[in-house]
């Protein structure tokens, strides 16, 4: 009998890490794909060189998480394959394609776990494309990894715990934070309270930020509504209403995001099922409790499977590596896959906690000017969006990339694909679950055509 | 003005590269993108407005921080590491 290949787990965060190793453990070689030069996802993201900051000044109160899961990882060498700076941008009949080291090679697999991380969720505002202007996340990287801070006077807008924490950062690092704006009103903090029996650490830790913040005298503005960035060739104020007033502010750096997006692209390659995510407001692919999807031998595993947040990605990983080794037949310990779920079920609780606190601002797609560009690949503004939902009377949102090239840019929709469905509901009076889901298309990610045309040689002969 | 302002690494070996043909220093452990960004406004201009762009998810996602080398290749600048002798281009409105 031919030896079987081995697992493929595809990203080197905490949910990939704690996968790898639980894998590892049962005796079993996984190769891990990663993109980043250097193991820990996003949230633990590691600098390209090393600097004067501790790594207690980069993760604050997650350092020896952090420090944990790089230690962890580091530990398997030898007894894994690791291809760091590579990406799986195809899947097809049992082989995944990969670009890596300047070539595109063709991997067969036996058990494929993704765990492919998330990206801010963005719903466009007027100004969005001017420099000065990132993510939350790309303000986070920008400062951790880079020891950049994205202005001299700094704005952090939107909604989502990465809110206050990436505000805290900047302000730790001695940065000059000019105001936190939160698109969510000050009412719904108090959520935060039921949050207390289940993570009184997380929410004590919350608090405390955003108290420094207010003694740093950082203005915290709740309630923010209608946000505009100016500038003529980057960032020079942002204005917004708030109970009615207009207000303005000068600043030459802005960090804007509205919680997390799932990346389900390779799950959608792997033909897992989605099903229409209510909280996530997006179609997720499915899973069960231990992270297996419809498809035999594909497992999912952190926030590329429905955002949950780093500690949960850490005990999902595991679990969904100990189904794995229990579909092989290796009888995992059914004791600790027990103890991984339900303090996923208790993570989940909070989750909800959290989305009632930083609650979507629903009303975007009904305000969003027709003026403003929804697509920065292409430069589609939401007019000419409304305009081809009308004339083309579309329901779905593949159609709708069809006729407006929404969506079809080099980002895939990664960027603008939250803000199309919300368009796309609210123009034709439905329900966000009713719009449907952009279809993956590979490569997931731009790759020089050189390279796919050579694995396409490849897989023919 | 630069977008970018350095917090950490102001010590570190110097990377020397050109930016539209101006010689240009970066950092050990900078990506192509702080290397620019620490120096300059914007990355690229926009192939339909011409209008400057600066990336935005600085993680690979957004592919909004594309540049051209002056060898005609491109590369996305958030998830590359600055080497010597680099020779960046940010004006082409057009991707080669």
């Amino acid at each position: 009998m031919s030896e079987r290949p081995q697992p493929v787990i595809v990203g080197a965060g905490p949910a990939g890490i704690r996968a790898a190793e639980a894998l590892v453990a049962a005796g079993l070689r996984p190769l891990v794909v990663d993109e980043a030069p250097s193991c820990g996802g996003q949230i633990y993201r590691q600098r390209l060189a090393p600097d004067e900051r501790s790594t207690r000044d980069l993760y604050g109160s997650e350092a020896q998480k952090a420090e944990a899961l790089h230690r962890d990882f580091a530990a398997l060498d030898g007894k894994l394959d690791y291809w760091p700076q590579a990406l799986l941008w195809n899947l097809r009949d049992g082989r995944a394609d990969i670009m890596v080291a300047g070539t595109s090679r063709q991997v067969a697999y036996d058990g494929l776990l993704l765990a492919t991380g998330a990206t801010d969720r963005i719903l466009p505002i007027p100004g969005w494309t001017l420099p000065g202007v990132f993510t939350l996340g790309g303000a986070q990287i920008a400062l951790k990894s880079q020891g950049c801070a994205i202005g001299s006077r700094s704005v952090f807008l939107g909604s989502g715990p990465l809110l206050y924490l990436v505000a805290w950062q900047y302000m730790k690092a001695g940065a000059k934070v000019a105001a936190v704006l939160d698109t969510a009103p000050f009412a719904a903090k108090f959520n935060l309270l039921r949050g207390l029996p289940l993570f009184p650490g997380i929410v004590l830790r919350g608090m405390r930020m955003t108290a420094e913040l207010k003694l740093a005298g950082v203005g915290l503005h709740y309630g923010v509504a209608d946000p505009r960035i100016e500038g003529k060739n980057a960032v020079e104020t942002i204005a917004w209403r708030q109970g009615g007033l207009e207000h303005r502010l000068a600043c030459d750096g802005i960090g804007y995001g509205l919680a997390l997006r799932s990346e389900t692209q390779l799950a959608d390659l792997a033909g897992c099922r989605f099903a229409f995510n209510q909280r996530d407001r997006a179609a997720l692919p499915e899973r069960d409790a231990a992270g297996r999807t419809s498809v035999p031998g594909v497992y999912l595993a952190g926030d590329g499977a429905g955002i949950a947040g780093a500690d949960a990605a850490e005990r999902a990983g595991e679990r969904a590596a100990l189904a794995l080794l229990q579909d092989r037949s290796l009888s995992p310990d059914a004791a600790r896959a027990a103890v991984l779920e339900a303090e996923l079920a208790r993570i989940g609780r909070f989750r909800e906690v959290l989305e009632a606190a930083f609650p979507f601002p629903a009303h975007w797609a009904k305000d969003i000017a027709d003026s403003t560009i929804l697509c920065r690949c292409e430069e589609v503004t939401a007019g000419e969006v409304r305009a081809a939902i009308g004339q083309f009377g579309v329901h779905e949102l593949n159609r709708l990339k069809a006729v407006s090239r929404i969506g079809m840019g080099r980002c895939q929709g990664r960027v603008c694909g939250s803000a199309a469905a919300e368009l796309l509901a609210h123009e034709t009076s439905r329900g966000i679950e009713a719009v449907g889901r952009l279809r993956s298309q590979a490569p997931i990610k731009p790759v020089p055509l050189t390279l796919a045309l050579a694995a396409q040689q490849e897989a023919a002969e | 003005m630069p977008l970018l302002h350095r917090i950490t690494r102001a010590d570190h070996p110097a990377i020397s590269f050109t930016l539209d043909g101006v010689a240009c220093e970066g950092r050990t452990g900078d990506t192509v993108l702080t290397a620019i960004l620490t120096q300059a406004e914007h990355l690229r201009l926009s192939e339909f407005s011409a209008s400057p762009r600066a990336g935005f998810c600085q993680m690979g996602a957004c592919q909004d921080c594309w540049v051209v080398l002056e060898s005609g290749e491109r590369l996305r600048a958030c998830s590359t590491a600055l080497t010597a002798g680099m020779r960046i281009l940010t004006r082409r409105a057009r991707a080669a």
